[in-house]
């Protein structure tokens, strides 16, 4: 349940710092960070609590974008990327990347703490 | 705390973000930070526009004077409807920024020399270019005049500016558009300035092709000696058909120019030839096909009774387009048209009095004086038997992750010194030469542009043009009252025959311009008795007009035949007559020269594919519409028939020269067969004659045709291969192999990358008919459906019904689609 109620914590709450546009886009690895201390579980949980929720919020903000879009500039910047026009593979890398991160900072906040 | 585990997770973490966090190089100007280009709210996804945004807002602007209200119309053109003109100029800056704020910002480097700043050090070669040309120097001395002596224009452009920064100061930096991105660098303020540099870059893309051309011609001659020089690039055209029709007199000239005794010695050289010693590139020149068709056809041709004009701007085809449609209706004047993003005004349109339109006039307006300075310190340069000192001009280049380039720019009386120890480039070839341009002098040009937005009949055009000085354009007018008119208007140089060609020498006062001929000697044309006025950049006048109008190669002849053989005899005309004129693909340079080849040919003595591929020339119907292939092979067989007859004058030089005027080949056929400089001068055991040449042409040729058949490119469209360039000329941002006709001496003017930026087609009834469009959208955001929604239409040849309305009209009008409110608050 914890893990459940964290990965959504952290997609709330990486969105709510990306409306802030004046800070780095790279401010969810601070708030993962701060989060995966607060309320410590497992590192392999952790990275994967973390990864979920960027990853996911990504995927599906890119998603709901691209959608409303008809694709126009994803198809183009999957161009110049590289990835084959396809947008579909763009919005996968566009969630890794944000995966990757995701984990990694919540990992790293894994280990301050021992979970109760 | 498990100390080792969260020290190697955090050192990777961190190094993650910061990877992702530098520009990745994808080649070019491309190099986003790659985590900030993919996150969903701040990079690239936060650029891909609704399909159905609903584009309705309500803007509080404290500096506004009232309330404006702007209503867009289905394909996205803003109509201003404001309560006095300078708030129309704040909203049209606001809504130029909104719609094209990169663009502005980029095109705005250019011309500034500030490239390398967000580009880095690969850029650095264009920035000394245009720093070294003097486009900063001349920007400021246009600002400071209209600071200090023109009111209204400042208060115009002050507007325009604070609309600009209006929208900045409101866009969050998620919003900024898709390319500072994808290049990695910030807006920033709009000023005044900015405008000036725009128009600057205008007068450099429109008359700059002197600052190569009178390099390249001088090389030219110094390599072939005059004599040669001038039978291969003469300035006799016998087909020329003038903008002002040919028998007209001319007044005396109120300045006689008077050639220096000695030039022929010293300036043509006309005993010498001198070697050239190797040199390597070129720089950057505008493209030579920048030009354009206008005309006006009277009451007398049309089916109304009333004018209908035309006009079509030949520019290089980028998106985003140089233009953005507008209407802009106030008090004081409602007038509709093509804007150009960081410029106040519409600049080709029409109001509900009279349209307007310009062409290139081509004059030439840039002279290069070779200084003699006295020391490598260049302090004192020689002219008139005395020491003359410059004063330096420093000019900072900044450049991303480099060193600051500073140039130290010696001003001479002529201008600035561009080429010097410093500064050389393979054409300037060691001289020191100092440039003379009439862009380089304050300007009020955005003021005939603001006057002829309310002009309402032709003395207030004349009034209007009156002020106009770089770069010379044809201005065409058309009056509801019926009245049509053409002038040719700009600082034109009095010359005398060939000044100005070349380098002259910039020891000697008598190499001087002797003065700028008056606006009431300029060629013009009002009401004539063919029933219309036209101009396509060919020589305005014929050889009665007392001064010299400048080389044959700046005037392309063709186009001018074609409008003006068009366009006479007829009547009953309509603005879709006008449309179908506008998009002719007639080849009227192929008309006249396929049997002047054709006399040189003996079937006999070719190949037989060669025969096939002259019999497919000859079947050919003339039109270069984009299936035919005939065009294809004519221009193949053409190009390199004339690599046969002039290769070999020009194959010994070590610097790309010139290659001579199609027309001169042309016109040398059907004047004599018996052509000299036809025989090949590497083949000392043969004399070759037009024949030979002709055969040798058409052999290679063939070749060339054979190998683009067996790929299925024969056909014009894809052989020509038409684009529409992104401004960074990356290929997903622009548009590709359209298929569309025309070319070089077509009306239908569309190369590979040039060709008419804007159509205009406007009828001068009561409630103005007007049609238009150019090659974009306008939306200059990659991710937005109208980036490039006009482009298809454009190729096929079709226009828009242009919507030109009062408020109370345009508001219900079926094709309104949105509504933007801009609010002066209560404070």
């Amino acid at each position: 349940m914890k893990f459940i109620l964290l990965i959504v914590l952290v997609a709330l709450v990486t969105y709510a710092i990306g409306i802030y546009g004046n800070l780095p886009w790279w401010s969810f690895v601070v708030t993962n960070l701060i989060i995966a201390i607060a309320l410590p579980i497992k590192p392999l949980q952790s990275f994967i609590a973390g990864a979920l929720g960027v990853g996911a919020l990504w995927a599906g903000l890119a998603f709901g974008i691209d959608l409303a879009n008809n694709h126009i500039l994803s198809t183009k910047v999957a161009q110049i990327l590289p990835l084959g026009g396809s947008y579909i593979a763009l919005i996968a890398v566009t969630a890794l990347v944000g995966a990757l991160l995701g984990g990694l900072a919540s990992l790293t906040g894994s280990f301050v703490r021992k979970p109760e | 705390m498990r100390i080792v585990p969260f020290l190697v997770s955090a050192t990777v973490t961190a190094g993650l973000v910061f990877t992702l966090n530098i520009q990745l190089k994808l080649g070019g100007t491309k190099a986003p930070r790659l985590g900030y280009f993919l996150s969903p709210q701040h990079g690239f996804w936060k650029n891909a526009e609704k399909v159905n945004t609903n584009f309705d807002a309500s803007i509080l602007a404290n500096d506004l004077k009232g309330d404006v209200d702007v209503y867009m119309d289905d394909r996205l053109v803003p109509h201003i409807y404001a309560d006095n003109d300078e708030d129309a100029y704040y909203v049209q800056g606001y809504l130029h920024a909104k719609y094209r704020l990169w663009q502005m910002d980029f095109q705005t480097r250019v011309a500034a020399g500030r490239l390398s700043e967000v580009a880095g050090a690969d850029k650095l070669s264009i920035d000394r270019f245009f720093r070294r040309l003097g486009m900063v120097y001349g920007a400021e001395q246009t600002e400071a005049y209209i600071n200090e002596k023109n009111p209204v224009m400042k208060a115009t452009v002050d507007a325009y500016t604070a609309g600009v920064n209006a929208y900045l100061k409101q866009l969050a930096p998620e919003d900024v558009p898709f390319e500072y991105k994808l290049m990695n660098f910030e807006p920033e303020s709009w000023t005044p300035k900015k405008t000036y540099l725009f128009l600057m870059f205008m007068s450099y893309d429109l008359t700059g092709r002197s600052a190569s051309a009178d390099l390249q011609l001088t090389n030219t001659r110094d390599y072939l000696g005059y004599d040669l020089f001038d039978q291969l690039y003469t300035n006799q055209q016998d087909s020329l058909d003038p903008i002002i029709p040919i028998g007209t007199t001319y007044a005396e000239p109120s300045i006689v120019p008077i050639k220096p005794l000695e030039s022929d010695m010293v300036y043509l050289k006309k005993t010498q030839q001198v070697d050239i010693a190797k040199l390597v590139e070129s720089p950057e020149a505008p493209d030579p096909n920048n030009g354009s068709n206008n005309w006006a056809v009277g009451g007398t041709m049309t089916k109304s009774g009333r004018p209908i004009l035309a006009s079509d701007p030949h520019l290089g085809l980028n998106l985003p387009s140089l233009w953005y449609e507008v209407q802009i209706t106030t008090p004081t004047h409602s007038t509709y048209g093509a804007s150009f993003p960081g410029s106040p005004a519409v600049i080709i349109g029409f109001n509900d009095s009279l349209a307007w339109g310009v062409t290139n006039a081509g004059r030439d307006v840039l002279d290069y004086y070779e200084l003699k300075f006295k020391d490598t310190t260049q302090n004192e340069y020689w002219f008139n038997g005395n020491w003359k000192s410059v004063t330096k001009r420093v000019e900072v280049i900044k450049v991303k992750d480099s060193a600051d380039v500073i140039e130290n720019i010696a001003m001479s009386h002529y201008g600035p010194v561009m080429f010097d120890a410093y500064y050389q480039n393979s054409q300037s070839n060691g001289r020191n030469l100092a440039v003379k341009w009439t862009a380089h002098n304050a300007s009020t040009g955005v003021e005939t542009f603001y006057q002829l937005n309310r002009a309402k009949n032709i003395d207030d055009y004349s009034k209007a043009i009156q002020l106009w000085k770089c770069p010379g354009q044809n201005f065409v007018v058309a009056t509801k009252t019926g009245d049509i008119a053409i002038k040719q208007q700009g600082d034109f140089v009095a010359r005398w025959d060939r000044q100005g060609d070349f380098i002259m020498p910039g020891t000697d006062s008598a190499y001087d311009w002797q003065g700028i001929i008056p606006f009431q000697e300029n060629p013009m044309i009002l009401n004539p008795a063919r029933g219309f006025v036209s101009s396509a950049n060919q020589k305005s006048t014929d050889a009665s007009y007392p001064y010299y109008l400048g080389t044959a190669s700046s005037f392309p002849l063709y186009r001018g035949i074609s409008v003006n053989q068009q366009l006479t005899g007829r009547t009953q005309v309509t603005a879709q007559d006008m449309q179908a004129l506008q998009t002719n693909n007639y080849n009227v340079f192929a008309q006249q020269a396929r049997p002047a080849l054709m006399k040189f040919v003996e079937m006999n003595t070719l190949s037989t594919e060669a025969q096939r591929m002259v019999g497919m020339m000859t079947q050919w119907n003339l039109y270069n519409d984009p299936s035919e292939k005939g065009i294809t092979i004519f221009k193949l067989i053409w190009d390199s028939v004339e690599n046969a007859v002039w290769g070999d004058e020009l194959a010994g030089a070590l610097i790309p020269l010139t290659k001579p005027e199609s027309f001169v080949l042309l016109e040398q056929m059907n004047r004599d067969s018996n052509y000299r400089v036809a025989d090949d001068i590497r083949t000392k055991d043969k004399v070759e004659s037009l024949k030979d040449q002709v055969r040798i042409g058409i052999e290679k040729a063939t070749l060339k045709c054979l190998a683009l058949e067996k790929e299925n490119k024969l056909s014009w469209e894809t052989f020509k291969a038409t684009r529409v360039l992104h401004l960074t000329k990356i290929p997903v941002l622009s548009r590709l192999n359209l298929s569309i006709g025309g070319g070089t001496n077509i009306i239908n003017a569309t190369g590979e990358n040039n060709g008419p930026s804007w159509r205009m087609v406007v009828h001068l009834t009561d409630e103005i008919e007007a049609y238009g469009l150019y090659p974009g959208g306008q939306s200059g955001n990659p991710g937005s459906p109208y980036y490039d929604s006009f482009i298809n239409y454009w190729a096929a040849g079709k226009y828009y019904r242009l919507l030109f309305l009062p408020k109370e009209k345009l508001k219900q009008h079926e094709r309104t689609k949105w509504h933007i409110q801009f609010k002066k608050s209560v404070a």
